[in-house]
């Protein structure tokens, strides 16, 4: 079996595992990193988003092995930014988030959105959010949220 | 001082931001086992035998020989079996779990099971009548009679899937060698409870049900988990080890309870000033295999047929069909989509045939306090429509568009539904079959906990009934404690359905905490248990549906704008403005996102989700082929909120949860018929659809 | 017991599938969802496996001598924002998926999966393009409309990767793509199309169609660009019922859960009707 090594959040693993397991898996098995969820196991929903040298993709389809040498960030990685709590508090302040189960991977997914482009227009903004559905919260409030941050969050993307 | 409409952050924020909500999947525990079930691949026939392989040890098969009592699950109507017992009647229906500790070694299993099947001819259409409602308002017939002109019209409704983005999923294990515990995605804890007392005979003191994190629901998780509960819980037994058992999102899509597909057959009596005397409706739902709560959706259906209308003579029958189909049950609305899709089109086609301006046209009947119900009750309570239409028109600018979009050539459409919803359980559900309880108790430091069954599930409610204590009590948001249910902790106060949890729950936890406020001990222990009484101006007749079906209503404008390509007959959702009466919202942001949501998932009912079966199979089965909105598919959207105080309802607040989302089909069909100038009656208005129409010279 | 190989080299992909039978990983947005089996356990895959998307060799996009050379790992994504990339290309690149999949999913990937529903290979059919295989026996260049023969399936040997796909650096005066899916972001085509054309003193020079997602393979005819080739802009417009019938032979949509064949057969049509009408 190979040992698959790459950076997560922040640490380097060396995991011996299958290395066409996906990275969800090793994720949530494994390194017991639950905050990444499995909404439906083939890259529509996005709730399984993680960052990959920092754009999001989804961890469902995504083997362990093209994780190798490469950084991942997941959710609980990424808690511990600043660029985090500006998101976290935009969203608190515009209501983005109602069952949450969505939430981690919007929040990814913005992350990555702000990371290439840090003042979007809302079209922008709804692009960058299209591979993450949500079924409770109509998108808007969570569209404006990531606008909020955008402006609160001068300087830091 | 204290806002009811101010939002607050919501209790639960920093834990769903950060990953660290813990979701029934996310729950490990020593020990565990998985399981999987193994189900019907024939839509109809009997079991004639199945054979088994031998088991690896560890392993197991858990079956209808291992329910210790009895074999169905119970809910309204209990004719879901736990297990097949001899016979299929869908599907996708259950026939046995496999448990065990590696679930590639269970799929293997699963692989090696066959089941020999004696094909019976499986009934997809609606003849099998399982469940027949009648009732009458005024003299139908003397209304059709004296009427100078009668317009019928029939309308159709697909699937809706709930597509809520957790999975189903449940968690079993014994505490104390005899007691259940299950822990899983749900709304209703004591209905998984009651389920599982029943099918294992135990007593209540050792059937325990805890909600964790729920990642949305809409009516998906109120019956169907009790299936799962009652299959585990057996299994637990048998095998006294933890298990786990997680949908992933196809067997979830082809298995778990959807929205009735219906058929609906109007018919309006008209007399010489064109007003509609009589309405004669026929609905009939599919409800699949099984009965479950398709009554009470039936129900719900038939008393929506007048909407926001007043029409004084009715003819309504109902009739719920047993087909070779996954059993279809409880979403978000709960019958009154259907309906008020068929009503809304009804009135603004009645319109176009008599040559008169619908939007004059419907209201002039539009219902007005005082009125009588459909149900020959009463609207008691002041309805401001009036108001709202006129505020939903001047926001979406209606009146200029509607002109505008007429002509011929223009290929935007704009659109206009209204409606109401009555809150609560329909009839004298909440007296009769529920019998709400709820405890406030405070502690030595003058913390006070909120004890109740309600679910969050995302629309807040934790935050809501928490701001409802501590504003009853005028005490600061943290000292009040709401912790997610636990039935050896906290009372029944009832399934999260029906748009009853502010409105009946809340009421009551307000009276317990008003209770409190006056008879307050400082640094003293109190307990305060509240039961729901039915108000006595509630009189309902079950059999004859007559009376007022619900305490209170909820009513609400939607007016949708679309753009539909002539080239590829796709339709582009270009504004969407809503304005509702809720009595008073509880946190107004969190009202309006719930109405985001709910019109969302309403007009994408009306264009968008596509659902249907071929020979009993559903043939969308992910969430790759059951297209739900995403980001991009959302216009700019508007949401007022209008005051009107329901004095029963705690600080005012009427149901919210479901009334946004039984207005959004008729409004997006309304502009897409606006747009292409030609009848719909029939939902989902696709592409596809909308290309046969228009095809149809 | 299946392998698991992550070459550090073209070099040594190409000595690994000189030696074995492989199965090629890409991205894996397709071939994980293919494969997977219950969540936790590992995906279905009966060989081994070779996985290149790590491979930085195989990821470019440079124009040299009137052509465009697109490395096969080269992210979908990445052709999306490049200005090397033709443009055509990068319209179709930006709709497919959502930012997620773009960061992951390659053009070479696309192009092994070669579904019929692929909406770059729309793009690729229409610009021409060839596929550079390799092998340790050297590379062989193959029109993508003969490297691609059937629904997901490709002329491909067992000891072949897909190394680059050659595009002319072909300027249009005008290219549009439309796709028809289920909804606005993250939606399989029902039907597409890709259109270009370029003109000299209101005369066709170049007239190309290509149809996603009615056929078995992307649907192009050659004979009938070439018919339209020379004629002025208003004798193909006149010209448009016979345009558009020959469409029609070469598209067979079929019904299946997202869509039927009559609404892809008319829309099909309609918007090349639209596309051909638009011409100025």
């Amino acid at each position: 079996m190979n040992k698959i090594t790459f950076t997560l959040n922040g640490q380097r693993v060396v995991v011996d595992l299958d290395p066409s397991l996906r990275l969800l898996d090793v994720l949530r098995d494994h390194f017991r990193l639950t905050g990444s969820k499995e909404g439906c196991g083939e890259g529509e929903c996005g709730a399984c988003s993680v960052l990959l040298d920092g754009k999001v993709v989804n961890s469902c389809c995504f083997p362990l092995a093209n994780a190798d040498g490469k950084s991942i960030i997941t959710i609980e990685g990424f808690t511990k930014t600043k660029r985090y709590e500006i998101l976290k508090d935009a969203f608190h302040i515009e209501g983005g988030s109602q069952c949450g189960i969505c939430t981690p991977g919007m929040i990814m997914a913005a992350e990555s959105l702000l990371s290439e482009n840090p003042h979007p227009s809302e079209e922008e903004i709804r692009i960058g959010l299209s591979g993450n559905l949500c079924r409770c919260t109509g998108y808007n409030m969570i569209v404006k949220a990531v606008a909020l941050a955008s402006k609160k969050g001068e300087g830091l993307w | 001082m204290f806002d009811p409409a101010k939002s607050t952050p919501k209790v639960d924020h920093e834990e769903k931001c950060s990953g660290q909500s813990a979701y029934v999947s996310d729950i490990v525990l020593d020990d565990m086992l998985f399981a999987k079930t193994i189900r019907s691949t024939v839509a109809k026939a009997k079991i004639l035998g199945i054979s088994l392989p031998a088991l690896p040890e560890g392993y197991y098969f858990v079956d209808r020989k291992d329910v210790l009592k009895e074999n169905y699950v119970k809910m309204i109507f209990p004719d879901w079996p736990v297990f097949a017992d001899g016979r299929v009647s869908y599907i996708g229906e259950p026939i046995m779990l496999v448990v065990g500790p590696d679930k590639i070694v269970i799929d293997r299993l699963i692989g090696q099971v066959k089941i020999d099947y004696e094909l019976e001819i499986p009934v997809f259409d609606y003849v099998q009548s399982a469940v027949h409602k009648v009732f009458h308002k005024g003299d139908f017939a003397a209304a059709q009679a004296r009427a100078t002109r009668i317009i019928k019209e029939t309308f159709e409704t697909g699937y809706q899937e709930q597509a809520y983005i957790e999975p189903q999923g449940m968690i079993a294990y014994l505490e104390e060698s005899d007691k259940i515990t299950l822990v899983g995605s749900m709304q209703c804890p004591y209905y998984i409870k009651n389920a599982v007392v029943c099918t294992l005979g135990y007593d209540e003191h050792h059937v325990r049900v805890i909600q964790p994190s729920v990642g949305g629901a809409f009516g998906g998780k109120e019956e169907f988990p009790s299936t799962i509960a009652c299959q585990l819980a057996t299994a637990v037994v048998k095998i006294k080890k933890p298990i786990k058992m997680i949908f992933e999102r196809e067997e979830d899509m082809l298995v778990t309870t959807k929205r009735h597909p219906s058929t609906i057959v109007l018919e309006a009596a008209l007399d010489k000033d064109d007003h509609v005397i009589g309405i004669k409706a026929d609905i009939g739902l599919d409800g699949g295999a099984y009965i479950g709560l398709s009554g009470v959706v039936l129900s719900r259906s038939m008393i929506a047929v007048t909407n926001a209308y007043t029409i004084p003579n009715l003819a309504v029958s109902g009739d719920v069909y047993i087909t070779n189909t996954v059993p279809t049950g409880a979403f978000r609305g709960f019958g009154s989509p259907q309906m008020i899709f068929a009503i809304e089109m009804f009135m603004n086609h009645i319109a176009k045939d008599l040559g008169v301006d619908p939007f004059a046209f419907r209201l002039a009947h539009l219902a007005k306090q005082g009125d009588s119900t459909s149900t020959s009750g009463v609207f008691r309570d002041p309805i401001i429509m009036r108001d709202m239409i006129k505020k939903a028109t001047e926001i979406s600018d209606y009146h200029h568009k509607i002109a505008a979009y007429s002509k011929p050539g223009v290929t935007r459409g704009i659109g206009m539904s209204w409606f109401l919803h009555g809150c609560g359980f329909t009839g004298s559900g909440e007296s009769t079959h529920i019998k709400a309880q709820v405890k406030l108790v405070k502690d030595e430091w003058d913390h006070v906990f909120v004890y109740i069954a309600a679910v969050d599930m995302g629309q807040g409610a934790k935050t809501a009934l928490k701001r409802i204590v501590a504003m009853t009590l005028e005490v600061d948001n943290d000292r009040v404690s709401f912790e997610n249910p636990d039935t050896d902790f906290v009372p029944d106060s009832g399934p999260t359905v029906a748009s009853r949890t502010i409105m009946i729950v809340g009421g009551l936890l307000a009276r317990a905490a008003k209770k409190m406020k006056e008879t307050w001990m400082p640094a003293k222990r109190m307990e305060i248990i509240e039961h729901y009484r039915q108000p006595d101006y509630i009189k309902w007749d079950e059999d004859e549906m007559n009376g007022d079906a619900y305490p209170a209503y909820s009513w609400g404008v939607n007016v949708v704008e679309v753009e539909v390509s002539p080239v590829t007959y796709e339709v582009q959702l270009k504004g969407i403005w809503s304005v509702y009466d809720v009595g008073k919202a509880i946190d107004e942001r969190m009202v309006i996102g719930q109405a985001d949501g709910g019109v969302a998932q309403g007009v994408a009912y009306g264009y968008l989700e596509v659902m249907r079966h071929e020979q009993g199979k559903l043939r969308q089965k992910n969430l790759t082929d059951y297209v739900i909105p995403t980001a991009m598919d959302i216009p700019p959207t508007e949401t007022i909120i209008c005051e009107n105080p329901f004095p029963y309802g705690p600080y005012g607040a009427k149901g919210v949860g479901e009334l946004t989302l039984v207005g959004g089909a008729p409004a997006v069909a309304l502009a897409i018929e606006n747009a292409i100038g030609r009848k719909i009656n029939k939902i989902p208005a696709t592409p596809e659809h909308i290309m046969e129409i228009l095809n149809h010279e | 017991m299946v392998r698991h190989i992550i070459p550090s080299s073209l070099n040594e992909a190409l000595k690994y599938l000189s030696e074995g039978t492989f199965r090629i990983m890409a991205g894996g947005t397709d071939l994980m969802i293919q494969r997977r089996s219950s969540a936790g356990t590992p995906p279905r895959f009966e060989q081994d496996i070779l996985y290149l998307a790590n491979l930085s060799e195989l990821k470019y996009i440079v124009k040299s001598n009137g052509y465009i050379h697109i490395g096969s790992m080269t992210k979908l994504a990445d052709i999306q924002k490049s200005e090397e990339a033709p443009l055509l290309l990068r319209k179709v690149v930006s709709e497919i998926g959502g930012p997620a999949i773009r960061h992951v999913s390659t053009i070479g990937g696309n192009i092994g999966n070669a579904s019929p529903a692929g909406d770059g290979l729309v793009a690729l059919y229409l610009l021409d393009a060839k596929i550079v295989v390799e092998s340790v026996e050297g590379e062989r260049l193959i029109p993508i409309e003969e490297f691609i023969v059937g629904v997901r399936k490709i002329v491909l040997r067992p000891n072949e990767l897909i190394k680059e796909i050659v595009v002319p650096d072909t300027k249009f005066d005008y290219v549009k793509w439309v796709k028809v899916g289920g909804r606005k972001a993250d939606s399989i085509s029902k039907v597409s199309f890709a259109g270009a054309y370029s003109l000299k003193d209101g005369v066709i020079e170049d007239l190309r169609l290509a149809f996603g997602s009615v056929s078995a393979t992307v649907a192009r005819s050659r004979a009938l660009e070439a018919s339209c080739k020379n004629h002025k802009i208003a004798e193909i417009k006149r010209d448009l019922p016979r345009i558009l019938e020959e469409c029609g032979k070469i598209i067979s949509p079929i019904d299946d859960q997202r869509s039927n064949k009559a609404y892809r057969r008319k829309v099909a049509i309609n918007i090349a009707e639209h596309f051909l009408k638009h011409i100025e």
